[in-house]
């Protein structure tokens, strides 16, 4: 079964940590209207290793998500970045931390400032890097190359805005301020799921090839246990908040425990297999 | 930019406010140069001159005459110098001689003159009219007839040795002057009001002065605003909570309450212009506050300011070009609406006489202000406050019609 993969999953127990949580709690609100968005989670990502966290909406992905990145503060945990407490208290000690973990978002739509043209997202990562005071054609093949990566003409995107390109070419886009900005981790929340099946395969592949190329981490964020599986080494499942299972993709997926995981797996819709009426009716009682 | 600009010169409403605006300020710019001067210069003696014309008549008689002869000339001129009481005197006439009047109106001064000369006789002596009144009847047949004669007004100039008064020339009924070889010929299209000041000339330094009025309160509720609402929406917390309070306590007292109370205690020697838009528009930035809080606390959620954070950009650069050109838009409308309301809160202060105290530059508020404590209302001397009422409504008219336009420009979903 595990010739379906993309790459076959490996086991990253004993590689060096790269982002690990104790834990860590996120609750809104107070009283009455307290909501326990993330319960007391705990976790070790380890450098290289393709990590899928998988949840239905509303399960805290997108809030632990917000955490890891430094978006949001937890209420209670502690966060270890490369095994020692992360500081992200002062301006200067959080831009250092952003320097190490970047993000692509849900939404490419959504992403850019549709008030500034493409090449100042681009330039923002080279000048990130250090390279602000490189000479402007420098920058210009920098840009290049990041775009070529992606399958794109810098020289057909220079002076466009955000809203004259597809949803698929921002997102590689977005993939492209990857590749300059080479960050120790990247946050990968669903950025398949607003484009469309063709251009979902070329993106995650894109991705594979980012993380085989700079050895970094990629942290994934589904709600797609099938995705999940094909090309994850780890599989976090979430459910209210609470890893409910987690361990390497192949031993999650073939052999789930958790009721909730085993729910997930029998939502996937199958192509091959005919539908089962009898679960159907069950469902609808 | 080029985009949207084209875009809100499509909408019919943004351009025809934008017009009648622009038509407004061409008037403020153009119209000192052609007349120029202080707004406030006394040039009536009485108060409250009519619209129209005015022709001097010394320079008139100066002036070489043409002979023209108009036919209906004579009757009109009767029929003008007929007065009221002059026409209520003949009624009481033809009642004692026994003249049927029925069918004739009051205003018809020619058919009263045709009744009379062809029932009045000298030597008649109705039942009950005293010799007194009789001959004030023979006086007012003599005026009558006066006019229609050919008689000539003579013209006379004291000697400067004897005092004698010597003639130098006599006005014909004939004689007419063409009024461009008049000497003096002075034009008020809006008469004068209670001072005796050109009422278009105060006006249009009244609409100049409100505006900046407007713009000063604007700006300063705008920005006040803007800059709050920022804080309060992006920072969130504390700060946050610390500007809803005092947003809060602005919203419950009721504005304009407030606005009286602050006038009241400025002194009148301090109250100018200038101090009255600062205060105007230190109460009304609440609600911009408000609404651009809610703008940037959906804003600071989005991806795309998230993205700018993981860029390494400053909270001010975050603030300047990912949150504010988002709510641009919103804040120019906003700022439209607080350019009107400051004007309309400064006729309010004014009328109720606590608005800037001047007597360098007129307010409209205070143009009303003016015509009321002068019973130009109960006079029935309309020019004194109907044309600024309707210089504030155009102005108002205009910037909502401009806002509205901008509205639908930049809110799709209001498009008809």
């Amino acid at each position: 079964m595990s010739e379906d993969r993309i790459v076959p999953s490996k086991d990253f127990t004993n590689a060096p940590l790269c982002l690990s949580g104790r834990h860590v709690t996120k609750v809104f609100g107070f009283g009455d209207k307290k909501t326990i968005a993330v319960n007391d989670v705990s976790f070790d990502f380890h450098e290289g290793e393709f990590v899928s966290i998988v949840g239905e909406s509303g399960s805290g992905k997108t809030t632990l998500s917000k955490i890891l990145l430094g978006l949001l503060n937890h209420t209670e945990g502690e966060i270890l970045f490369q095994g020692q407490p992360r500081d992200i208290s002062t301006g200067k000690k959080r831009n250092a931390y952003w320097k190490g973990i970047q993000a692509i978002f849900q939404d490419p739509f959504s992403s850019y400032n549709s008030f500034h043209k493409i090449d100042s997202v681009l330039l923002d990562c080279i000048n990130m890097r250090g390279g602000k005071n490189l000479p402007m054609e420098k920058k210009v093949e920098m840009m290049t190359e990041a775009c070529s990566f992606v399958n794109l003409k810098f020289a057909e995107l220079t002076n466009k805005y955000p809203f004259e390109l597809s949803g698929g070419q921002m997102q590689r886009l977005m993939i492209a301020r990857i590749f300059l900005l080479k960050p120790k981790i990247l946050l990968a929340d669903e950025p398949t799921s607003m484009v469309d099946a063709c251009s979902r395969a070329t993106i995650l592949d894109m991705l594979l090839q980012l993380r085989d190329e700079i050895g970094m981490t990629i942290i994934f964020i589904t709600h797609d246990i099938g995705l999940a599986y094909y090309i994850s080494d780890t599989v976090y499942i979430m459910e209210h908040g609470k890893f409910v299972e987690y361990g390497k993709a192949d031993e999650v997926i073939l052999n789930p425990k958790a009721a909730y995981t085993k729910r997930l797996i029998s939502d996937v819709p199958k192509i091959h297999e005919e539908w089962d009426l009898s679960t159907v009716e069950l469902a609808t009682e | 930019m080029k985009h949207t600009l084209r875009n809100i010169f499509h909408s019919s409403k943004f351009v025809v406010g934008f017009a009648i605006f622009m038509f407004l300020l061409v008037m403020i710019i153009v119209y000192p140069l052609i007349n120029p001067g202080s707004p406030l210069e006394q040039i009536g003696v009485g108060t409250f001159a009519r619209p129209g014309t005015y022709v001097s008549l010394y320079d008139a008689v100066k002036t070489t005459p043409e002979t023209l002869r108009i036919q209906d000339a004579d009757e009109k001129r009767m029929a003008n110098a007929l007065t009221t009481e002059d026409k209520v005197a003949m009624l009481e006439w033809f009642s004692a001689v026994g003249v049927d009047v029925s069918g004739l109106e009051m205003d018809d001064s020619e058919g009263f003159l045709e009744l009379w000369f062809a029932n009045y006789d000298e030597s008649a002596k109705p039942k009950g009219f005293t010799m007194a009144k009789r001959n004030y009847y023979k006086r007012l047949n003599r005026t009558v007839l006066d006019l229609q004669t050919g008689e000539a007004l003579v013209v006379a100039d004291p000697d400067n040795e004897t005092g004698e008064l010597v003639k130098i020339g006599e006005i014909k009924k004939t004689d007419y002057v063409n009024v461009g070889q008049v000497t003096n010929v002075k034009t008020l299209p809006l008469g004068t009001d209670n001072f005796g000041r050109d009422v278009l000339k105060e006006l249009v330094g009244a609409t100049k002065t409100s505006l900046g009025v407007g713009l000063v309160a604007g700006i300063v509720a705008t920005a006040l605003g803007l800059t709050m609402g920022l804080l309060s929406g992006y920072i969130g917390g504390i700060v946050d909570d610390l500007i809803m309070f005092v947003t809060n306590l602005f919203t419950v007292i009721p504005g304009f309450i407030l606005l009286i109370l602050i006038s009241y205690s400025i002194s009148p020697d301090l109250r100018g212009p200038t101090t009255v838009a600062a205060v105007i528009g230190f109460t009304s930035w609440p609600w911009t506050a408000r609404s651009v809080r809610s703008q940037v606390i959906s804003l600071r959620n989005r991806d795309h300011v998230n993205l700018s954070k993981l860029s390494g950009h400053s909270l001010l650069r975050i603030v300047v070009t990912d949150i504010l050109p988002y709510i641009a838009s919103y804040v120019v409308m906003a700022f439209i609406l607080q350019v009107s309301s400051g004007i309309l809160s400064e006729a309010q202060l004014s009328l109720l006489g606590l608005g800037p105290k001047t007597t360098v530059t007129p307010t409209l508020g205070l143009m009303m202000n003016w015509a009321m404590s002068y019973s130009a209302h109960i006079n029935g001397t309309w020019w004194a406050y109907l044309p600024v009422i309707l210089t504030i409504t155009l102005i108002s008219f205009s910037l909502n019609l401009m806002n509205t336009g901008l509205d639908q420009v930049f809110n799709p979903t209001l498009r008809d």
